[in-house]
């Protein structure tokens, strides 16, 4: 490992402070000053990020790459252990891809109150804790960028949101800090009951010996909690409608495509790997609940007259496929559950994306007061259109792939694992993609086809323009190129969640054996 | 070729990318792209066809496939499957969309989308086609899904009216229901095959019985599921009708020949599944056939009270897919797939000729037709011929499909489905003699001023008319033995099934004649009604008899499941259900979480009140407050008299004089 | 003689002088009283010397009277200060120590 690569993973963490620190000291009235340094931070960053990409040995996806392990708080035994393997990269990519996207959306998009310097301020703070999560391998270290993501989202929320702002970001900040109240007790426990050690490849490597079964469930219960609420799991999920539809656009596109992300990766990252039997315990629950979250989104979403509330329930049920992948805690599963993540995150984003744009042409995202976007923004509308395709499933786009191997893995679960009733999730979550084309066909329908109405029929609405095409095109392209050919995504992942499965179940993993037919 | 067929969806796609990108620029406006990339698919697709009925010797099916993508280090493919049947499908699927193609660019012409009809159409085509050649359920998914897709688009082509996007969703939703059935099905049969989603292994396995027979019931009856969404079964047919308010070209290709017949397609490539998992071969009954036997009743029944012709035709359609669907329930394989055959020539002819009629009247309702004979000549033959065709009346198509499917039925034991298929006969001609009637003989209704369609349109009818008259003799004697149907059209390892259960049969006269005899009935009984005016007592019956009126009644209104599914089903889920949730969610839930927000203030607010304010407080005021009150009791005592204290000092003194004394 | 009756004496005299000085109102009573009172241990000490044969007791005595006319002196000018400033040697009205 080259010089470069120690410093990789930390100059993608620590770039952005950087770029914060540039910033701040440029008064706030030179714009776009502020503005190319923040675009030029967040693309050092992506270049930073594409090296990753082709400097990551794929073949070893299982282990910990670009690793670095250095001394930092020796009192309580946590290091500066950081390193990505086939789980973290493509979470780690779509972090930085979507924070520089973000910097490009926002040239000429920044809401009201006007302060593009704290906005973009506020992203680069963002965009080091997301980094650091996905590269943290010491609990502390973990946690510590785990929080830090929560204030500049309270700020962002709570000072450029909507009317009800100040409720929604004190609940999302409150909802969530409570969760990782109980997630650092559980943190501390696996401290002391795991060898004092906070170290992640360590514990993971004991899998919970010497840790009697009922203690461990109490300490999943605890790292479930942190983690269920911010996935976020049904019933711990009311936060979201609420910060999503208060939040701007991007705040919006940051929390569905990447902060949502930092707790199913807290699953697999830590939950399963270093309490595989509690998991095996818990499993039954998180896959009910997951369920629960599939139906009840969906319902959700039918029930909802603002476009962006409704987007922000389906993420409650994009979610949901997510976990009952991860519950079946099947290698099929837990890829089924990281692709899923990264097409959500790049679908759902795009997604609040439009809502933000339609909402800022036509002054309102209420579907009723909608209609006909494709007459008077036809490109607006063929990529809503799009997008709502990808979000349903459909098959030849990204969000399939999150689907369907959830689905299927839903089957046959892990050793241990009831299979009656895991097939009973199976066929509930596929209703629920029924209920997804209905409240996304049903959007669609109401805003993009039919006639304009007569509110907005002498509007001056101005179709895509460059910022926002900069911003979309490679998500879009994306969100093809991974549904057409998933195995860009599946083979960076399968390694790495064979190892987590392999704790997991004393045979090896998976009861999947290779039986194709060649002639 | 046979190895490279996986040129033949590429083609298309390629299309759809160029229109998508390039089309208004290009001269015809993206139609030349669209004809282009499907004319070469469908000339690839001769050449496919014909080195598979050129091999000689047992044919074996040619199969390759690739990487797609991994999961448990056990890698999927994705990849090609060729054989009889696929040959079949992909002949009638590039054919048809060829003809429906080049009728487009003279029934859309001038339209307000032209380019993106002819991209939605290229990207139906690459996708059906991609469902065709699939060797794996997974791949076949992923067509199914995609023609779902573009059957959206394509119905909802003219949007801006609320009906058109209504029966687009509506489309999409029911097949998608039925997908739930077909995604459990797929997922199920990947679990029992030892995890693989490869077609013909699952089908090897399932002849040699390494399923469990519960397994490939609770299999087959998931993807049968599917088919009953995507093949317009009852329930799930009530989509069908509604697709009509899409462009007559698109009801044509995908409404009559491709999307539909997609599930029949599903059920004769699992046959082995559906085979041994319902039984077929102990005859009697199997929820195949009687699925396929009540569409095919109930639909037919529909196809009397319709007044847009356009509806007349998908109610055929979906009857004729229950005789479909019903043929393989009976176990005549060979019989099904070749009815699919003949049905997507005769009906795609109608469906263009009716569209012809409309695009000259400006109207789809047969109240304002009439008498189109005399003005659209060219229409009014092929629509003809087309009708006969379907009636089943000899030698044209549909006579010698129909009537393999009522041999098949009698011959493996299902003799309720013969009767049913008997009945259905009798309506289809009946039905088709009304229509007939209604549009091209009496008088002329309309307001208009009707006029043949222009060559572009009327062409691929001539065309689609002579195939109606010639393919049925596919499956004779006439095209000798190798060209004939049943023997190239094959799967293998189908064919075992075939030499098996007897499910392929000589021509047999006594029930050709029954058939034939049941159609001419039909023709008759009609014609004596329209033409003649004869059967005085049923006109005007249900004006006379409330039997016949509610029956009629309930024949206009769908027998109620639109209702049922529109409005009490959806309308529940999205109505009060969904309001339901959303109320659960914002004051049960979001109660208790807001309930601890508010509670954790009260907690403060009381804790500050009550316990820090009063109780702790009130401590370390108290301990001040009683400071003070003792100092105002003892200072009682400062008198400020020397006396008193001279006093208190003697007093003290002497106690402790009489203490020492005590003591000591 | 016996000593008894020396020491009743003194007892007496000593009550009579505790009485005076702590219900008498009259601050010239009160010091009369506390001469009374010296005079009164006086006599204890000087039939105490006498009947022990030791001059000690005669000793205290002449301290106690030298000690009893410096007070006397000292007790009279306050009184007189008293009376100029009150127009009153009414012990019970000087209360502007009180608490």
């Amino acid at each position: 490992m080259n010089s470069f690569d120690s410093w990789a993973l930390s100059l993608a963490v620590f770039v952005p402070m950087v770029g914060l620190v540039a910033m701040m000291l440029i008064p706030r009235a030179q714009e776009t000053a502020l503005k190319a340094i923040a675009l030029l931070t967040t693309a050092a960053t992506a270049g930073i990020g594409v090296y990753l990409l082709f400097a990551f040995d794929y073949g070893k996806s299982r282990a910990l790459q670009f690793e670095v392990n250095n001394r930092w708080i020796e009192v309580i035994n946590s290091r500066y252990h950081i390193g990505i393997d086939g789980i973290s990269l493509p979470l780690l990519a779509l972090s930085m891809l979507i924070t520089v996207l973000c910097v490009v959306y926002s040239w000429d998009h920044f809401p009201e109150p006007r302060n593009p310097k704290a906005f973009l301020i506020l992203i680069l703070v963002l965009e080091t804790g997301m980094n650091g999560t996905f590269v943290a391998q010491d609990l502390i270290l973990f946690f510590v960028f785990f929080e830090l993501v929560l204030l500049p989202m309270y700020f962002m929320i709570g000072v450029w949101g909507g009317p009800n702002r100040q409720y929604a970001a004190i609940k999302f900040f409150l909802f969530t800090l409570f969760g990782s109240a109980l997630m650092i007790l559980s943190f501390l426990a696996l401290y002391f009951k795991g060898g004092n050690t906070f170290d992640i490849v360590k514990l993971a490597q004991l899998h919970g010996d010497g840790i009697v079964h009922s203690t461990q469930l109490v300490i999943f219960g605890g790292l479930f909690m942190g983690f269920a609420i911010k996935v976020p799991m049904f019933p711990f999920h009311t936060w979201l409608p609420d910060a999503h539809t208060e939040a701007p656009t991007v705040g919006s596109v940051i929390l569905a495509a990447i902060l949502l992300k930092l707790g199913t990766y807290g699953f697999v990252r830590i939950a399963i790997p270093i309490l595989p039997e509690a998991a095996r315990s818990w499993s039954p629950w998180i896959g009910a609940l997951a369920v629960i979250g599939i139906i009840y989104g969906a319902l959700g979403c039918l029930a909802q007259r603002d476009m962006k509330r409704l987007i922000a329930f389906s993420s409650v049920a994009h979610m949901g496929f997510v976990m009952l992948g991860i519950a079946t805690l099947t290698t099929f599963g837990i890829n089924a559950a990281i692709f899923g993540m990264v097409a959500h995150g790049l679908i759902t984003g795009m997604l609040f994306f439009l809502a933000g744009s339609i909402g800022e042409r036509f002054e309102t995202r209420e579907i009723s007061r909608l209609g006909g976007l494709l007459l008077q923004a036809p490109r607006l509308g063929w990529i809503l259109g799009f997008c709502a395709m990808a979000s349903l499933g459909l098959p030849g786009l990204a969000g399939f792939w999150g689907e369907f191997p959830a689905i299927l893995s839903a089957y046959q679960p892990a050793a241990g694992l009831s299979e009656p009733l895991f097939r009973t999730y199976m066929v509930v979550a596929s209703v629920g993609t029924v209920l997804a084309a209905g409240y996304l066909l049903w959007m669609l329908q109401r805003v993009a086809f039919g006639v304009v109405r007569p509110e907005f029929e002498r509007a001056h609405v101005h179709d895509v323009h460059v910022p926002e095409y900069l911003a979309w095109v490679p998500m879009l392209l994306l969100i093809v190129a991974l549904g057409v050919y998933p195995h860009l995504l599946f083979h960076v992942t399968d390694d790495a969640v064979q190892g987590v499965t392999a704790g997991v179940s004393a045979k090896p993993a998976g009861t999947i054996t290779a039986a194709g037919v060649r002639r | 070729m046979l190895d490279n067929v996986w040129l033949i969806p590429l083609l298309p796609a390629v299309s759809f990318a160029v229109i998508l990108l390039w089309g208004k620029r290009l001269p015809s406006k993206g139609a030349e792209s669209g004809i282009l990339a499907v004319g070469a698919s469908f000339v690839l697709s001769v050449v496919v066809a014909a080195e598979w009925i050129a091999k000689s010797g047992p044919r074996e099916a040619i199969e390759h496939s690739s990487t797609w993508l991994q999961s448990g280090s056990v890698k999927f493919g994705a990849g090609t499957h060729v054989d009889g049947l696929t040959v079949m499908m992909l002949l009638v699927v590039t054919f048809i969309s060829l003809m429906v193609h080049v009728y487009s660019t003279g029934y859309m012409h001038g339209d307000r989308r032209y380019t993106y009809f002819f991209a939605a159409l290229s990207l139906f085509t690459a996708s059906m086609l991609l469902l065709v050649v699939s060797d794996n359920s997974l791949q076949f998914l992923v067509g199914w899904e995609l023609v779902g897709v573009c059957s959206f688009m394509l119905i909802g082509h003219w949007w801006e009216e609320k009906d058109n996007s209504d029966a687009a969703v509506k489309a999409f939703l029911t097949t998608r229901t039925g997908d739930v059935g077909l995604m459990i099905g797929i997922i199920t049969l990947f679990f029992a095959a030892k995890g693989s989603f490869n077609i013909a292994h699952l089908n090897q396995l399932a002849l040699e019985g390494g399923i469990s027979h519960r397994l490939l019931l609770v299999g087959g009856t998931c993807l049968f599921l599917g088919v009953v969404g995507k093949s317009a079964q009852f329930p799930l047919h009530t989509w069908l009708p509604d697709a009509m308010a899409g462009p007559t070209p698109v009801s044509a290709l995908i409404h009559a020949a491709t999307m539909v017949v997609a599930g029949v397609y599903l059920i004769a490539r699992f046959y082995p599944v559906f085979f041994s998992g319902f039984s077929i071969d102990a005859g009697g009954v199997n929820a195949v056939a009687i699925i396929g036997s009540i569409t095919l009743v109930i639909a037919a029944l529909l196809a009397f009270v319709q007044d847009d012709v356009k509806k007349v035709l998908a109610y055929s359609t979906v009857s004729q897919l229950g005789y479909m669907v019903m043929a393989l329930g009976v176990g005549a394989w060979s019989a099904g797939i070749f009815h699919l055959f003949t049905h997507a020539f005769f009906k795609a002819l109608l469906f263009l000729a009716a569209g012809s009629v409309i695009h000259g009247v400006h109207s789809n309702n047969m109240s304002e037709m009439g008498g189109l004979r005399k003005h659209m000549p060219w229409t009014f033959r092929t629509f003809i011929i087309g009708s006969l065709a379907l009636a089943g009346i000899p030698p044209l198509a549909g006579f010698f499909s129909k009537d393999e499917i009522l041999l098949g039925a009698h011959e493996n034991g299902f003799p309720l489905m013969l009767v049913v298929g008997l009945i259905g006969a009798f309506m289809t001609a009946a039905y088709m003699t009304r229509a007939c009637y209604l549009v091209f003989w009496g008088e002329y209704r309309g307001h208009g001023h009707p006029h043949e369609s222009p060559p572009s349109m009327v062409v691929p009818l001539q065309v689609l008319a002579v195939l109606s008259v010639v393919a049925g003799l596919v499956n004779t004697w006439v095209v000798g033995d190798r060209l004939r149907f049943a023997h190239w059209a094959t799967v293998p390892g189908t064919e075992e099934l075939i030499q098996r259960f007897r499910l392929e049969h000589a021509f047999a006269l006594s029930d050709a004649a029954i058939s034939v005899a049941v159609a001419v009935a039909g023709i008759g009984l009609a014609g004596l009604y329209y033409f003649r005016g004869a059967l005085k007592p049923i006109r005007g019956l249900t004006r006379r008899s409330t039997a016949a009126r509610a029956g009629y009644t309930l024949l206009v209104n769908k027998y109620y499941l639109d209702v049922f599914y529109t409005d009490i089903i959806v309308g529940s889920i999205k109505g009060p259900i969904a309001q339901a949730a959303y109320w659960f969610d914002q004051r049960v839930i979001d109660g208790v979480v807001n309930g601890a927000g508010v509670g954790a203030r009260e907690v403060g607010r009381f804790t500050y009140d009550v316990i820090d304010q009063r109780v702790v407080d009130g401590l370390a005021n108290g301990a001040g407050a009683g400071a003070e009150e003792s100092g105002s009791i003892l200072r009682l005592i400062q008198t400020g008299r020397v006396q008193q204290y001279a006093a208190a000092l003697f007093g003290a003194a002497a106690l402790f004089a009489v203490g020492l004394v005590l003591i000591t | 003689m016996y000593l008894s009756q020396f020491l009743l004496l003194a007892a007496v005299l000593f009550c009579i002088g505790i009485y005076g000085v702590l219900a008498r109102r009259n601050a010239v009573l009160v010091l009369m009283s506390i001469e009374l009172m010296l005079n009164a241990v006086n006599i204890n000490l000087v039939a105490f010397g006498a009947f022990r044969r030791n001059v000690v007791g005669q000793v205290f005595a002449l301290f106690v009277i030298a000690i009893a006319a410096a007070e006397v002196g000292v007790g009279l000018a306050i009184v007189l200060l008293i009376y100029r400033n009150r127009a009153s040697i009414g012990l019970d009205e000087v209360d502007l120590m009180k608490g």
